[in-house]
């Protein structure tokens, strides 16, 4: 009897248990309605308040797609690269060619009709040292600029400490003069006078200034189409040049390089187990395609990614042909707006999925407020402005990325606010300011200064990627000394 | 909380790696198991749902087996059993 009653009273713990999580499930869901509906309502109010605001509301979309692909696929390009040399897994590399191709390849006809808002960047040694130190912050930050966004929506503080370090370190280092200008070759500091640049922006104070005026404006920017003597904006150059040239053979080859290396060997390990076939050229594409479609979730995503990003520069092109502007400083100041606007009346409106220079923007809008200048620097007043990150059209995308993986993570019952401990904060903090100090030298992140540019035929993308991936490697060796020290701790006391 | 690693039973330990972000609990997970004998299981918790998919893919090419995959308000429990 007295079993009986235990076992119904267990019973009824499981079912409470259960329908408590059904519940909290439920409730989740909720909130990931609600917070789509937040979305919604914010773009028809401000489009009944402003037509305007449609321009702000396509940045929003676009970044409610990123947002939520980034978390369905736990999309992470610091993973790309850490994972395959940490723990020798593919999946996230597979995720990002694929991604990239199809932007190139969705890109490619836009390209080709003129309507890319895409620029190509100076091109030189600096996007490899860029990259090589934004890739040693991702991986001691725990994930790369975007992935810090998105992981931020999945209620992970430590990803929100990388934001406001890597924020804060940018805005500071566009800005630092004093000190500074002593470490700056004097080459740097005429090539930077003789550019003649109005006279609110102070050229020879501050070293990002003149490493900027003096020295990367002074290289080509340049795409493979250029390399090859074709016009971007052709068929030719857009298809040739920068999609099979730029992308599509640097894509296989790479793919094909960790096929080789990280994944041929345990495949044909697990095929001859099973008693099939690996021989000849039949048996290296079937393992081949088995390294591409090993994680369903990431290609999907990589997919979705790819399109969207090429779709966001066509719409953004429509919308300022519509409206008769080239850069959204122009729309500002028509809705009543001026205030941050940098020099040339222009604000940060690349057209396409950018990361790092709203982020940037928006503590230098703070700092401004709180008394300190900072419109007298390139970065800020010549090139992007500080406008209100309320009404700045990449901060829309860049909040909405997170409301988007947010609405996914609730979803699929993956929301869970996570406390940083001392331990990674710490990490988060040293990691977003190399982030932050290896963006603004490759003028852009593992987004904009290596996805966007590879896509777009771009010669710094792969060459920003190159330092990245070695960066990465840095960094892994570093967690492998810090990790096994930790665990072997651990272990001792559990006698391995 | 930082990692914890603990004996739980014969040839089961539980490694706790909760609040961790990447690439944490993916490289103390690879170490973990490099530790363990055959037919040993790891019982792995965490809460990154990143580092997931990443330790789902290393069992699989370690020829490791993943036993048993809970998920509990964004906390994952997983059970990998060392080939």
């Amino acid at each position: 009897m007295q079993q009986q009653v235990t076992g119904v009273a267990t019973a009824d713990l499981v079912m409470d248990k259960a329908a408590l999580e059904d519940a909290e499930k439920r409730k989740k869901r909720r909130w990931a309605l609600g917070l789509l509906g937040f979305f919604a309502f914010t773009s028809i109010a401000t489009f009944i308040y402003n037509e305007y605001y449609i321009y702000l509301s396509v940045y929003l979309w676009f970044g409610l797609i990123y947002g939520m692909c980034l978390q369905y696929g736990k999309f992470c390009f610091s993973s790309a690269f850490r994972d395959l040399f940490a723990i020798r897994v593919p999946r996230m590399l597979v995720g990002i060619v694929i991604a990239t191709l199809l932007f190139g390849a969705v890109s490619a006809p836009i390209t080709a009709a003129g309507l890319s808002t895409f620029h190509a960047a100076p091109v030189s040694s600096h996007a490899i040292i860029a990259g090589a130190i934004f890739g040693i912050g991702m991986v001691i930050a725990g994930g790369c600029a975007s992935s810090s966004l998105y992981k931020t929506g999945e209620g992970n503080m430590n990803a929100l400490i990388v934001i406001l370090s890597l924020s804060l370190t940018q805005a500071l280092f566009a800005d630092v003069g004093g000190w500074t200008n002593n470490f700056v070759p004097e080459a740097w500091t005429q090539s930077a006078l003789e550019k003649g640049l109005p006279a609110s922006i102070t050229v020879t104070d501050g070293w990002v200034d003149q490493y900027l005026a003096g020295y990367v404006w002074n290289k080509p920017a340049v795409t493979y189409a250029d390399l090859l003597g074709m016009t971007n904006e052709s068929v030719l150059g857009a298809f040739v040049g920068n999609l099979l040239v730029g992308i599509l053979l640097p894509a296989a080859l790479l793919l094909a390089l960790v096929y080789a290396l990280y994944w041929r060997k345990g495949y044909r390990k697990k095929q001859q187990k099973a008693g099939k076939d690996v021989s000849g050229l039949m048996g290296e594409l079937a393992g081949y395609w088995s390294m591409i479609i090993a994680n369903k979730r990431t290609a999907t995503a990589g997919l979705i990614l790819g399109i969207a990003c090429a779709l966001q520069m066509l719409v953004i092109q429509g919308l300022r042909v519509k409206f008769g502007f080239k850069n959204a400083g122009v729309m500002l100041e028509r809705i009543g707006f001026d205030f941050g606007l940098s020099v040339q009346g222009t604000v940060f409106d690349p057209g396409y999925w950018y990361v790092t220079t709203q982020e940037a923007q928006w503590v230098g809008w703070t700092l401004q407020k709180m008394g300190i200048e900072n419109l007298d620097n390139i970065y800020f007043g010549f090139v992007n402005g500080i406008p209100n990150p309320a009404i700045n059209p990449a901060d829309w995308m860049s909040f909405a990325l997170i409301g988007g993986a947010a609405i996914i993570a609730l979803y699929h019952n993956e929301f869970k606010f996570k406390k940083p401990t001392w331990e990674t904060a710490m990490w988060s903090v040293i990691g977003g300011f190399f982030m932050g100090i290896g963006a603004r030298l490759g003028l852009g992140c593992n987004v904009g200064a290596f996805f966007v540019r590879v896509a777009n035929g771009d010669c710094s993308g792969w060459l920003f990627g190159l330092g990245m991936a070695g960066g990465a490697y840095l960094g892994v060796q570093f967690f492998n000394w810090w990790t096994e020290r930790k665990l072997a701790k651990e272990m001792e006391s559990c006698g391995l | 909380m930082g990692m914890k690693f603990e004996k739980t039973g014969e040839g089961r330990y539980r490694l706790n790696v909760n609040g961790y972000v990447c690439p944490h609990p993916q490289i103390y997970t690879k170490k973990a198991l490099e530790k363990l004998a055959t037919g040993d299981i790891l019982e792995l918790v965490f809460d990154n749902p990143s580092s997931g998919e990443s330790i789902e893919q290393m069992i699989e090419n370690d020829g490791n087996t993943l036993v048993e995959k809970l998920l509990e308000s964004g906390q994952y429990e997983w059970h990998i059993e060392k080939s």
